[in-house]
């Protein structure tokens, strides 16, 4: 069990890292060195969701960052943060935060200023409600 | 303020405890932490010493004796053994919650020697408000962080 969750810990810390790279499923699995069915599953069972919801999640949060700290336009940081097209970056953010990206901008002030490792942590939008 | 002025208002308000001395994080095995926190690190062995019932493991950044971290080995008897394999787990997961956070006065370069070391990086060097930072996985799924922070406002 060690073994499988520091594999499964490893393929999550490359999404953090590198979250807008077209990370795929056999990328992933071959970081965990597992077939990418067995790599799906598990993690699943490790961190309670699946790695696809992790990845949007992570991107997402990037987004919400971008989205407060810079006047970058949301087509730009939709590409930034590892979308590969608008819709799909707009669809998905209303679906986790609740309110588009432009409205999101309008209402969220900039955080304080703590270290970004927990800004990171617990500003990312929950997938368990 | 110095260290003296510091302690005697501390002690004035009833508070007399002065320093952080030691902290704990858990390691799986207490060999591997020492080659990563002190071959690849850069730490230095504070204390190496079998105890008997446990090997007391504590290493410092050098020059800083005053400030150990414990590379504990969890299990019995001081955990019993389901408890301890929950820890083990836990930590493998990245969910066990060690945390360090050391400063350096060149993250870039920090960064490029530990790269150069096969430390795993999860975190880039990035430019914060507060200064520039990346972060480090040890081989077990502790956290460590580097910064070079900007001098406070």
């Amino acid at each position: 069990m060690e073994e499988s969750n520091r594999a499964m810990l490893r393929a999550r810390d490359a999404m953090d890292r590198a979250y807008a790279e077209p990370l795929d499923i056999p990328a992933l699995a071959r970081i965990a060195h597992v077939s990418e069915a067995h790599f799906i599953r598990t993690f699943r069972a490790t961190f309670g969701e699946t790695p696809h919801r992790y990845l949007q999640r992570r991107r997402v949060e990037r987004a919400m960052t971008l989205l407060v700290e810079t006047d970058r336009d949301v087509t730009d940081i939709c590409y930034a943060v590892g979308f590969g097209s608008l819709g799909t970056f707009s669809r998905t953010f209303r679906q986790i935060v609740g309110d588009s990206p432009s409205d999101f901008r309008r209402r969220r002030a900039a955080p304080a200023n703590v270290p970004s490792c927990f800004t990171k942590a617990w500003t990312r939008p929950s997938s368990f409600g | 303020m110095d260290k003296q002025q510091v302690r005697a208002t501390l002690y004035g308000r009833g508070m007399t405890m002065n320093a952080i001395s030691r902290s704990q994080i858990y390691v799986l095995d207490q060999d591997e932490a020492l080659d990563f926190y002190v071959n690849k690190l850069g730490m230095e062995v504070n204390t190496d010493q079998d105890l008997g019932f446990m090997r007391w493991l504590t290493v410092n950044l050098p020059g800083d004796p005053e400030r150990e971290i414990l590379l504990e080995k969890p299990g019995p008897p001081a955990l019993d053994p389901a408890t301890a394999e929950q820890v083990r787990e836990l930590l493998a997961k990245g969910a066990l919650g060690g945390y360090l956070f050391m400063t350096t006065d060149d993250a870039r370069k920090t960064h490029e020697d530990l790269v150069a070391k096969g430390v795993e990086i999860i975190d880039e060097p990035t430019e914060r408000p507060y200064g520039i930072d990346f972060g480090i996985r040890d081989p077990f799924g502790n956290k460590i962080r580097v910064g070079q922070m900007f001098p406070r406002a």
